[in-house]
């Protein structure tokens, strides 16, 4: 469980990082590490070259204005957790970083590799992709932003080009009168969720929203009917079986999670 | 009167060395020395074809790359089997490097050598093994290749099940676990030339058994190899078996490229090369009569033993032996097969066979309950062995090829302390309460019997400087028990010392050379009573001496805080420090100290300066070898509430009763049964070892492993009970293995309590027990 021999470069920049990037296409970004170095550790990966960004002060920026927050690519998932202001804008936020892993593990990962590393399975891009957020991309071409949706595209694969970095990411205000949740079940504290829904609720029309974890390729994010919510998410979600849980068990959580997270949102202050 | 700690809740001396991360791991050792990775099998079952080793010669660092061909003498044969047993017809241990044929995925093919251990991985995934693909057998339901076959018979089962008023019958299933101590195996060796020795060190619990073993398999005199076992990150178990491949690999390399070699294993090899324990498939009939007495039992058990044998047949022994727990079985037959798999071999992991056989009985007695309509506690009450029948004989072989024979205990007791503790008795009231809210919550009971300090001895040292420095040595090791504080306890009381001026070192054979090792909860028994033992000699010395320096009669003294007086007159008093001077006459002196032994010094007496029978030092070596094992024992009691929809377990509470005889340190004694709580959790709830069906591990790491976290672990109540063993001076028996024991069995019955449905197999996820319920909510 040693990383096989890589170049490390440490730019300084952002200018600089995607300089490198453009220059090897097979080069991968490392911030917090802690989804690329157990992959490096067990030779599932072996890129030639890591562009290593946690020297680039720029892009450790949290910017909260009234319509949303923006989140740098160095943001550390522990930082934004205990931001309050961030917090405030939107708590599904709040409510979702607790769940990611453990504390030391937040202290170093950050909350815009959680969306770039697109695991469908984790918390964050299903946040991501129920706010509707924007993934600011950065390359030697310049900058696009790409919406959640048409991000995520496939289990650990994104819209991200080689020779891309992705510098932030916005998530947008919860419009006022929505009560939001997160509920998962995982085998372990902190573990990946074998189901998990975040979800909106707007208290004046009663429209729900949910994103659903663990249980389709990508964040899969429904808009509830108000009869049989729960019915309804169990037979649009897509689970697999594993060691941990039959696909069975998987959808008959999504019904179950579904009625709690609602009625959590509904509930919220 | 005197220094008494044995008994008292003395904080651990080591912990502020470990929590201050001062602890010496073997990886800290050997900064500079070369590093080995290994190419091992990724094949369950094949024939070795062909190594290319051409690509990896170009890796820069690389300095050597072995097969088993390289392999000289004795180190080219298979390696030991460590504990032969008549029923084990067909015994099968592994070569330290695959010769032809590999038998599970993970074992070592390839030893590369190289400066570092980026080096060593990056030349072994160079190398290019040849295989030939041949079916592997996976699983019990598979496999057909006995390796053993055991029967055990007390009474006539088949008259008694015959005449039985009620029989029932049951099917258990217990999956894989392993002990995966946090840190994993490792092996460190350095060959001095201009000694001529070798020096090992490992991550193990028996050093002195891999030196005597290191020294065989490597043709070296015994003289000329020295183990020492450094600060160990855990072992529970799997660091008993020796010598692991590597343990003899890496020193013939280190001898054989004069330089330091070491190995540290990774976390995946630990899963995949290391060993497992727990899987069996359990049959049982059990005849009883119409108040719920057991008349007989008749249990068929298979064990899957993976690939190899090397520590023989322990573990199912263990099960049979222990499967009778606190209860009267008038007749009793086990009978079990030890069945090959081409998966991880099979050595104890704490608990050793005790959890299955906990698991087997208690579900049993929770049945007859069941099928009586009884209430589960009175069940055992009836049938569970009274303080008069001690000692009592189960007329069967134990582990130690001696007699199982309960030693003492008083089981009604127990019974009724633990009953007590979680409030058994006012359940049915807690539990109506909660449903009349929708909530679902269950109370199990499990018992245990467990046979502790298993022999052949273990021996002690115990010395005096002049400086009244307390040196106290035992051969076998530590991997976390607390064995510097609670030895340093028992010589402090035994010679009335403070306990600051006791030092102990354990796993040096540097230091003592005879030992067996750490492992079925003997440590505190055989080290501690040997220790004892060798303190009382040396007090019996010191008052000797004393004695002659204070014209008093030995009888009439005594040792207080270090001092040597005569009782009644304070003032008539010699330091124990100098009595150590005055036990070694010198011609030469050093020190103030030593002044007074010199030869002008003394009075001069008839006689030789050192007397005949008497030896130089204040010192005292000795050893305990019990006749038979000492049984301690035990009872758990757990409420849980399964949610009503996910089907998921909160443990509520869990409460335990123990007696382990006398107590040296019950902070001690209760963070091992922490330890063991958490284990046994972790077999009843999340660790299972998922093999597919071509013996590939699907969870080889701690992400798919499901370790609990201390936020799975619940919050533990424990209640002792003190019933000395008449078996040893100290009256003590084990309790490292104890909390792990009943954990299966506790769960199963509180979650079948809380649902109603029948648990039979073991650990139950969310996931399982939504399908065991009908896969609905």
């Amino acid at each position: 469980m040693k990383p096989p021999p890589f170049r490390w470069s440490s730019p300084g920049t952002t200018a600089e990082a995607v300089a490198l990037l453009a220059a090897d296409p097979r080069a991968k970004v490392l911030a917090g590490g802690q989804s690329l170095i157990p992959l490096l550790n067990m030779r599932l990966a072996s890129p030639p070259h890591l562009v290593d960004i946690n020297r680039v002060a720029e892009l450790d920026a949290v910017e909260v204005t009234g319509d949303g927050v923006r989140v740098g690519a160095l943001v550390r998932q522990a930082h934004l957790e205990r931001d309050e202001a961030a917090r405030k804008v939107c708590p599904l936020l709040g409510d979702a970083l607790p769940l990611v892993a453990h504390p030391v593990i937040r202290n170093r990962g950050t909350v815009v590799g959680s969306i770039a590393h697109g695991d469908p399975a984790a918390e964050l891009p299903a946040v991501a992709a129920l706010l509707g957020a924007t993934v600011r991309i950065a390359s030697a071409a310049g900058v696009r932003d790409v919406p959640a949706d048409v991000f995520f595209v496939a289990p650990l694969e994104t819209a991200l080009r080689p020779g891309e970095l992705v510098t932030s990411v916005w998530f947008p205000a919860v419009p006022p009168a929505t009560g939001t949740a997160v509920v998962e079940l995982s085998r372990r504290h902190g573990d990946y969720a074998l189901c998990g829904v975040a979800a909106t609720v707007d208290r004046e029309t009663g429209a729900a929203r949910a994103a659903y974890l663990g249980v389709a390729p990508v964040p899969l994010v429904l808009d509830l009917p108000a009869d049989d919510p729960g019915g309804y998410a169990a037979a649009s979600v897509d689970p697999e079986a594993d060691i941990h849980a039959t696909a069975a068990y998987r959808r008959h959580l999504a019904t179950v999670l579904t009625r709690r997270a609602l009625a959590a949102a509904r509930d919220r202050p | 009167m005197t220094t008494r700690v044995f008994g008292e809740r003395v904080e651990r001396r080591e912990d502020p060395r470990l929590l201050r991360g001062e602890g010496r791991y073997l990886d800290d050792l050997g900064h500079d020395a070369l590093e080995v990775a290994f190419v091992r099998s990724p094949h369950a079952h094949a024939r070795v074809l062909d190594v290319d080793v051409t690509a990896a010669l170009d890796v820069e660092g690389l300095v050597a790359i072995y097969t088993h061909e390289d392999l000289p003498g004795r180190l080219a044969d298979p390696l030991p089997l460590l504990i032969p047993h008549p029923a084990l017809t067909a015994p099968r241990t592994a070569h330290a490097l695959a010769k032809d044929l590999v038998r599970h995925v993970g074992e070592p093919v390839v030893m590369v050598v190289a400066a570092d251990r980026y080096l060593a991985e990056d030349a072994a995934d160079r190398v290019r093994v040849t295989y030939e693909v041949l079916p592997p057998v996976v699983g019990l339901d598979r496999a057909e290749e006995v390796a053993a076959h055991l029967v055990q018979e007390v009474g006539d089962v088949d008259a008694a099940l015959a005449a039985a008023p009620r029989t029932l019958e049951l099917r258990l299933d217990i999956e894989r676990s392993a002990s995966t101590p946090l840190e994993g195996r490792g092996v460190y060796a350095r060959w001095d030339a201009d000694d001529q020795r070798l020096r090992v060190y490992s991550s193990t619990q028996t050093p002195t058994s891999v030196r005597f073993a290191v020294a065989a398999i490597l043709g070296l005199p015994d003289s000329q190899v020295e183990c020492v076992a450094p600060d160990v990150g855990g072992g529970f178990g799997v660091k008993i078996m020796h010598p692991w491949p590597e343990e003899v690999l890496v020193p013939w390399a280190a001898r054989l490229l004069g330089r330091e070699v070491k190995y540290t294993e990774d976390r995946r090899e630990h899963f995949v090369a290391a060993t497992h324990e727990r899987a069996q498939e359990q049959h049982v009939r059990v005849g009883f009569d119409d108040d719920g007495r057991i008349l007989a039992l008749d249990v068929r058990f298979l064990h899957d033993h993976g690939a190899y044998t090397p520590y023989g047949i322990i573990v199912p022994i263990i099960t049979s032996t222990q499967l009778p727990g606190p209860y009267v079985l008038p007749a009793y037959r086990v009978e079990f097969s030890s069945l090959y798999t081409n998966t991880v071999p099979v050595t104890p992991y704490r608990g050793a066979g005790r959890p299955q056989a906990a698991f087997c009985m208690e579900r049993t007695v929770d049945r007859i309950a069941a099928e009586l309509g009884l209430d589960r506690a009175e069940v055992r009450r009836r049938n569970i062995v009274q303080p008069e029948q001690m000692p009592y004989d189960l007329g069967l072989t134990f582990q130690d090829g001696r007699p199982a024979i309960y030693d003492s205990g008083d089981f009604p007791a127990t019974l009724r302390m633990i009953t007590d503790l979680i409030g058994w008795d006012d359940f049915p009231r807690r539990k109506a309460e909660a449903a009349a809210e929708g909530r679902r919550i269950g109370i199990g009971l499990a018992c245990y019997v467990e046979g502790t300090g298993v022999g052949p001895y273990e021996g002690g040292h115990v010395q005096v400087e002049p400086n009244g420095r307390v040196n106290v040595s035992t051969g076998l090791s530590s991997q976390g028990q607390g064995h510097q504080t609670v030895f340093a306890q028992i010589v402090a009381t035994e010679l009335g010392v403070p306990m600051e001026d006791v030092h102990v070192v354990t796993g040096d054979t540097r230091r003592f050379g005879y030992a067996v090792g750490t492992f079925a909860s003997r440590a505190a028994v055989m080290s501690g009573n040997a220790i004892a033992l060798a303190a009382r000699e040396l007090r019996a010395k010191a008052l000797r001496i004393a004695a002659d320096a204070l014209e008093a009669s030995p009888d009439d003294l005594e040792i207080v805080e270090g001092i040597v007086r005569v009782k009644g007159s304070p003032d008539a008093a010699i330091p124990l420090r100098t009595v150590a001077v005055l036990s070694n006459p010198l011609r030469y002196s050093f020190s103030e100290e030593s002044r007074a032994a010199t030869q002008f010094s003394l009075p001069v007496r008839g006689g030789p300066p050192v007397p005949r029978g008497e030896a130089p030092g204040l010192e005292g070596r000795d050893y305990y070898s019990p006749e038979r094992s000492t049984f301690a024992n035990g009872m758990h009691a757990a409420i849980v509430e399964v949610d009503p929809e996910t089907a998921d377990v909160t443990i509520l509470r869990y409460a335990v009763v123990h007696d382990c005889g006398n107590l040296i340190n019950p902070m001690i004694v209760e963070g091992q049964i922490h330890g063991g709580v958490a284990q046994g959790v972790a077999g009843a709830l999340y660790e299972r070892m998922a093999y597919d069906e071509h013996g590939q591990l699907q969870n080889a790491s701690f992400m798919d492993f499901l370790m609990p976290y201390a936020t799975e672990v619940p919050h533990i109540e424990i209640a002792h009970l003190e019933t000395p063993s008449p078996l040893n001076p100290l009256g003590i028996k084990g309790a490292g293995e104890a909390g792990v024991i009943p954990g299966s069995a506790v769960l199963a019955a509180a979650i079948e309590d809380a649902t109603g449905v029948a648990i039979a197999r073991m650990p139950v996820s969310p996931s399982e027990l939504f399908e065991l319920q009908g896969g609905s909510a």
